[in-house]
């Protein structure tokens, strides 16, 4: 059998800093779409809790840490980050492999709110958007999730597909603040 | 224009696709007959005032949101989730 080599949607892309921002690939993990059937939500964060350590994340909100995250990712549904998911799950909701669906980056740095402001129509300033709140949005005109890992990082997921364009504008974004220099 | 999501909250108006009037939520019984039929598939009314119309909130939730709003002032009145609409006619 063929031994095929697994290829990173950013590859040969990332990583790029520019002034205080840098953006990389978070490396290639597990992605779980979980979709708690009718009235199974309680049910489906006490089995998220027993099984990954995480309770069911609520509408605009993450829950869990860096390797083993869940994601708010829409109406009724969560994405799994990380770890391969236990089976008690699919007694309460739809679960679903996204593993090589999505490109997963990381921006970090002071200017991150900054370079995310020339993009996102929502505001992502930490006074409205604190660690552990997530939103689905768009960047430029692409659908992403956009999650507050931390004081200056976030997770930015987009389609695959859409991996150099999101690459693209966010680089063209950073460049853009970086020659604005520190005000 | 800004639009109040259910879920999301309020979000620029470019993240939501217009699909129609609200009518589409009010299905005619199969055996209802052809003019209640031909009324719900293909008549309109266009007020200058307020309407209530379905939209898709695409690059944010996924729902479908009913909202109320007034074409001339664009006042966005009210909004709320299609699903609960629904289940509430049920």
């Amino acid at each position: 059998m063929a031994d095929l080599i697994a290829k990173s949607p950013c590859a040969g892309l990332l990583p790029v800093t520019h002034g205080t921002t840098s953006l990389s690939e978070v490396e290639m993990t597990t992605l779980t779409s979980v979709a708690p059937y009718k009235g199974q939500e309680t049910g489906l964060s006490d089995a998220l809790k027993a099984a990954h350590g995480m309770a069911l994340p609520d509408i605009n909100r993450a829950t869990g840490k860096e390797g083993a995250r869940a994601v708010w990712f829409g109406q009724g549904q969560v994405m799994l980050i990380g770890p391969s998911p236990a089976s008690s799950l699919a007694d309460h909701a739809a679960v679903t492999d996204q593993s090589d669906a999505w490109a997963l980056v990381r921006l970090e740095g002071e200017a991150a709110e900054d370079v995310l402001a020339r993009l996102v129509p929502v505001d992502l300033r930490r006074a409205q958007f604190k660690r552990g709140h997530t939103v689905r949005s768009q960047l430029q005109h692409m659908m992403v999730s956009i999650t507050r890992t931390g004081d200056n990082a976030f997770l930015i997921m987009a389609f695959r597909s859409m991996a150099k364009t999101l690459v693209h504008d966010l680089e063209t974004a950073m460049r853009g603040v970086a020659a604005r220099g520190s005000a | 224009m800004r639009i109040t999501c259910p879920l999301c909250g309020e979000r620029d108006r470019r993240e939501f696709y217009y699909v129609g009037d609200a009518v589409a939520l009010e299905r005619p019984d199969p055996d209802a007959g052809d003019v209640v039929w031909d009324d719900y598939v293909h008549n309109r009314d266009n007020p200058a005032g307020v309407t209530r119309d379905l939209w898709y909130h695409e690059s944010g939730c996924a729902a479908w949101v009913v909202i109320t709003r007034n074409t001339v002032t664009h006042e966005i009145l009210s909004t709320e989730l299609a699903s609960k609409v629904k289940e509430a006619q049920s």
